[in-house]
C-alpha cells in the first residue's frame, strides 16, 4: 500500500512536466499551428527558471520569469510560421536546436550549483483523504497548478468566446477571418501562450522535480509531449491521463534502477518511455476515432494567407 | 486618417542565383547574430573576432583542420543525401541519427563476431559496409511502415526510435560488447585490420568520400532522371494530384525512407570501419540532426548538399577547436545551427514575398493583409 501510493504520486510528479507541455501545445495546435519546438522550449525553461532562482532565491519569481523566457522564444517560432509563412516543420526543429544550445551555453556556469525548489505543501483536509490525499494533494504548489490549469484551459478552449474563436482559426481560418477574427493575432497569441506553459513545465524540471540544472535535462519530453497532444485527442483532461500515464512509466524506470532489485540494465530501463510512446501510438492506431484524428484541427501545420486560397 | 497597409505578396520575377543567395545570406545573418551573442556573453569584441578567425581558418587549412573537416563531411553528406530524397516529398525523417546508430551496430556487430575470421578485406569491408545499409534501411522501414499504413506521425515515431537506439548502443557498448581490455571504458574492442577501410594514399582521407561522390551522382540520377523521382516530387508538391493521377504514395514512402534510412545506416558504417575502428560512446556528434540543415541549406539538390556538408564539416571542426582554444561549450554549435536554420526560413520568405507598403483604401474590405485589424 504504501509503496502504491509512492509510485502513483511519483507518477503524477514526473507527469506533471509533460502536462504543462502537453496543454500548451494543445491551445497552440488548436489555432492551427503546428509547434515541434517543445524539446527546446522546456530546456529555456528549465534553464532560466534555473539561473532566476539561483539569482533572486525566489522560486515564484523564478518560474514566472521561465514563462516569460518561453513566450519570447516561441514568439520567433509565431513570427517565422505566422508573419512569415514559413515551413512550421523545418521553424519547430530550429527552435529545438536553437533551445537545446542556448541553455547549454548560458547553463555551463551553473552546472552543479543548487538553487532553492518549490517545497512539498500538504493540502489542509484534501491530504488527509486515504490513498486520494497522499497521491493528489500531497506535492509542491505547481501540481496544484497544473490541476487548475487543466479546468482552466478546457474551460477557456470550450466556453469561451476568446476560445471558440481559437478554435475556429484552426479549423477554417478563411471563414474565422470572414466572421471578423484577426486570424493572426489569434495565433500569435496561442503560440506564445504554448510557448510560456511549454516552459513552465521545463521549469518544473529545474525548480520542483530536482533543484539543479543538467544538460539537455528534458530527456526527450518535449517529443513525447508531442506524441500526448495526439493521444489526447487535443483535449486538456485527456492530457492529464496521458502525461500521468507517461509519468508512470518515468517514475518506475528510475525506481527500477534505484533499487537494483531487476537484474535489467538500466540502459534498457530507459528505453521505456520511448518504447512506450510507440507502441501506444500503434495500438490506439487501431482505434477508428484516433486514426481519423478526431480533435485535430483542420487547418494544423497550413500557413494562412488572405490571398492565397487554397 | 492615413493609414499604411502591408501588403505581402508572391514575387513574380525571380533572379539567377537566387537559391545561392537566399543560402549565403542566411549564413551570414545567423553569423551576425551569434557574433553579438558571443559579444553579450564574453564582454569583449576581441573574443567574437578571435572566435570567428579560428573557425573560418582553422577546419578549412591542410596541416590544420583540413582532413576532420573532410572525414566529417563525409557522413554529413551521406546522410544529408538520403534526406534530400525523403524531404522532396515532404516527409520528415527526423530519425536519421538513429539510423546511424543502427548501421554503426550493425558494423560493430560483424567486424567483431560474425565475419571476425574473414580474410579477404575487401569482401568483408563490403558485406560490412551492406550489412549497415541494410541496419539502417530497416530502422526506417518501421516509420515508414506505421505511416503508410497506420498514418502514424513519422516526426514523433522517428525521433522516439532515435531515443530508443542511443540506449540501444549504451547497453552494447557498456554491457555485453564492451571491451574486457579497455579499462571499463564504453567501448567495443578494435575490428580487425582487414575491416578497416583503406586511406587514400597516405592523406588520412579514407575511401568513403568515393562511397560519397558516387552516391551524389546516384541521388542525382534518382531524383532528377528516373519516374521514381518524378513521383517524389509530384507527392510533395501537391499529394492530392498524385493520388488522383494514381501514384501510390505508400510504395514511393516506403521507398524513400528505405533510401533515406540505408545511406544514414552506411554512414555510421563508415564512421565505425573508417575514423574509430571500434564502437564507442558519443561516435556521433548529432550527425543526423546536422546533415537536416545540411539538405535543407543545400535546396534538397545533391550537389550543393555536398558543399554545404563541407562547410558543416568544418563547422564541427571549428566548434571542437573552439571548444579548446576558447573554452566555449559544444552547444554553441547546436545553438548556430538553430540559428541558421531560422535565418534561412526568415530570407527563403522574404525573397519569395514582397512587402508592399500601401495607403489605406477604405472601400476595399478583406482581401489583404491588413495590419492594423
Amino acid at each position: 500500500m504504501e509503496t502504491l501510493e509512492n509510485i502513483l504520486a511519483a507518477a503524477i510528479r514526473s507527469g506533471t512536466p509533460l502536462l504543462f507541455a502537453t496543454l500548451g501545445e494543445i491551445i497552440t495546435e488548436r489555432s492551427g499551428i503546428l509547434n515541434l519546438g517543445l524539446e527546446g522550449l522546456m530546456l529555456i525553461g528549465a534553464i532560466f527558471g534555473f539561473i532566476a532562482a539561483y539569482t533572486l532565491q525566489n522560486v515564484y519569481l523564478a518560474f514566472i520569469l521561465a514563462m516569460v523566457a518561453g513566450a519570447l522564444f516561441s514568439l520567433i517560432h509565431a513570427f517565422v510560421t505566422i508573419s512569415l509563412r514559413a515551413n512550421q516543420t523545418v521553424s519547430g526543429l530550429a527552435l529545438t536546436m536553437l533551445g537545446t544550445g542556448v541553455s547549454g551555453m548560458i547553463g555551463r556556469n551553473y552546472i552543479g550549483q543548487v538553487a532553492p525548489k518549490f517545497s512539498k505543501i500538504d493540502l489542509p483536509l484534501l491530504s488527509k483523504i486515504p490513498l486520494i490525499g497522499k497521491v493528489f494533494f500531497s506535492h509542491d504548489v505547481l501540481v496544484y497548478v497544473s490541476y487548475i490549469l487543466v479546468a482552466v484551459t478546457s474551460y477557456f478552449l470550450f466556453k469561451t468566446r476568446l476560445g471558440m474563436n481559437l478554435r475556429a482559426v484552426g479549423e477554417e481560418p478563411a471563414a474565422a477571418d470572414s466572421a471578423g477574427i484577426n486570424v493572426f493575432l489569434t495565433r500569435y497569441f496561442a503560440t506564445i501562450i504554448g510557448g510560456a506553459l511549454t516552459a513552465a513545465g521545463g521549469a518544473y524540471l529545474s525548480l520542483a522535480y530536482t533543484s539543479m540544472w543538467i544538460e539537455n535535462m528534458s530527456a526527450g519530453r518535449g517529443w513525447i509531449a508531442i506524441a500526448l497532444v495526439i493521444f489526447s485527442m487535443w483535449e486538456p483532461y485527456k492530457a492529464m491521463i496521458g502525461s500521468y500515464l507517461f509519468g508512470g512509466i518515468m517514475a518506475l524506470q528510475l525506481r527500477l534502477q534505484a533499487e537494483g532489485k531487476i537484474n535489467i540494465s538500466s540502459n534498457l530501463l530507459m528505453m521505456l518511455p520511448y518504447l512506450t510512446t510507440l507502441i501506444v501510438m500503434i495500438v490506439f492506431s487501431f482505434n477508428e476515432k484516433f486514426r481519423k484524428r478526431v480533435g485535430a484541427p483542420s487547418a494544423l501545420g497550413i500557413p494562412y494567407s488572405r490571398e492565397e486560397k487554397t | 486618417m492615413l493609414h499604411l497597409k502591408l501588403k505581402i505578396e508572391k514575387r513574380l520575377e525571380h533572379f539567377k542565383y537566387e537559391n545561392f543567395l537566399i543560402s549565403v545570406v542566411s549564413l551570414i545573418i545567423s553569423l551576425v547574430i551569434m557574433g553579438i551573442f558571443i559579444w553579450i556573453n564574453t564582454g569583449n569584441f576581441a573574443d567574437v573576432v578571435e572566435t570567428y578567425k579560428e573557425l573560418f581558418t582553422w577546419p578549412f587549412f591542410p596541416e590544420l583542420g583540413l582532413v576532420d573537416t573532410i572525414l566529417k563531411m563525409i557522413p554529413l553528406a551521406l546522410i544529408a543525401l538520403g534526406l534530400l530524397v525523403v524531404f522532396k516529398m515532404k516527409v520528415w525523417n527526423i530519425g536519421a541519427e538513429g539510423q546511424l546508430y543502427l548501421g554503426a551496430m550493425a558494423t560493430t556487430w560483424g567486424a567483431l563476431f560474425l565475419f571476425k575470421n574473414m580474410s579477404n578485406s575487401i569482401s568483408m569491408i563490403t558485406l560490412l559496409l551492406i550489412f549497415g545499409a541494410i541496419a539502417g534501411a530497416l530502422w526506417a522501414l518501421i516509420p515508414a511502415i506505421l505511416k503508410a499504413f497506420l498514418k502514424l506521425d513519422e516526426i514523433v515515431t522517428t525521433l522516439m526510435l532515435n531515443y530508443i537506439a542511443v540506449y540501444w548502443l549504451n547497453y552494447l557498448i557498456y554491457g555485453p560488447w564492451k571491451d574486457p581490455k579497455g579499462f571499463n571504458f564504453p567501448l567495443t574492442a578494435v575490428f580487425p585490420k582487414n575491416s578497416w577501410l583503406p586511406e587514400l594514399g597516405d592523406t588520412g582521407i579514407h575511401i568513403g568520400i568515393i562511397i560519397t561522390f558516387i552516391l551524389v551522382f546516384v541521388t542525382y540520377f534518382i531524383m532528377y532522371k528516373t519516374h521514381l523521382g518524378f513521383e517524389l516530387k509530384i507527392i510533395g508538391d501537391n499529394p492530392k494530384a498524385a493520388r488522383y493521377s494514381g501514384i501510390s504514395i505508400e510504395k514511393n514512402l516506403i521507398i524513400a525512407m528505405i533510401f533515406s534510412g540505408a545511406l544514414a545506416g552506411l554512414a555510421g558504417s563508415i564512421q565505425v570501419l573508417g575514423v574509430q575502428h571500434r564502437l564507442q560512446h558519443g561516435f556521433s556528434t548529432g550527425y543526423g540532426y546536422t546533415a537536416i540543415i545540411v539538405a535543407w541549406l543545400a535546396r534538397l539538390n545533391p550537389f550543393s548538399a555536398v558543399i554545404v556538408a563541407f562547410l558543416f564539416g568544418g563547422l564541427l571542426v571549428g566548434g571542437e577547436q573552439l571548444q579548446i582554444v576558447m573554452r566555449f561549450p559544444i552547444s554553441m554549435i547546436s545553438a548556430l545551427q538553430g540559428l541558421i536554420l531560422f535565418s534561412l526560413l526568415a530570407s527563403e520568405a522574404i525573397f519569395k514575398y514582397r512587402i508592399k507598403i500601401t495607403k489605406n483604401d477604405p472601400i476595399k474590405i478583406g482581401g489583404e493583409f491588413n495590419g492594423n485589424t
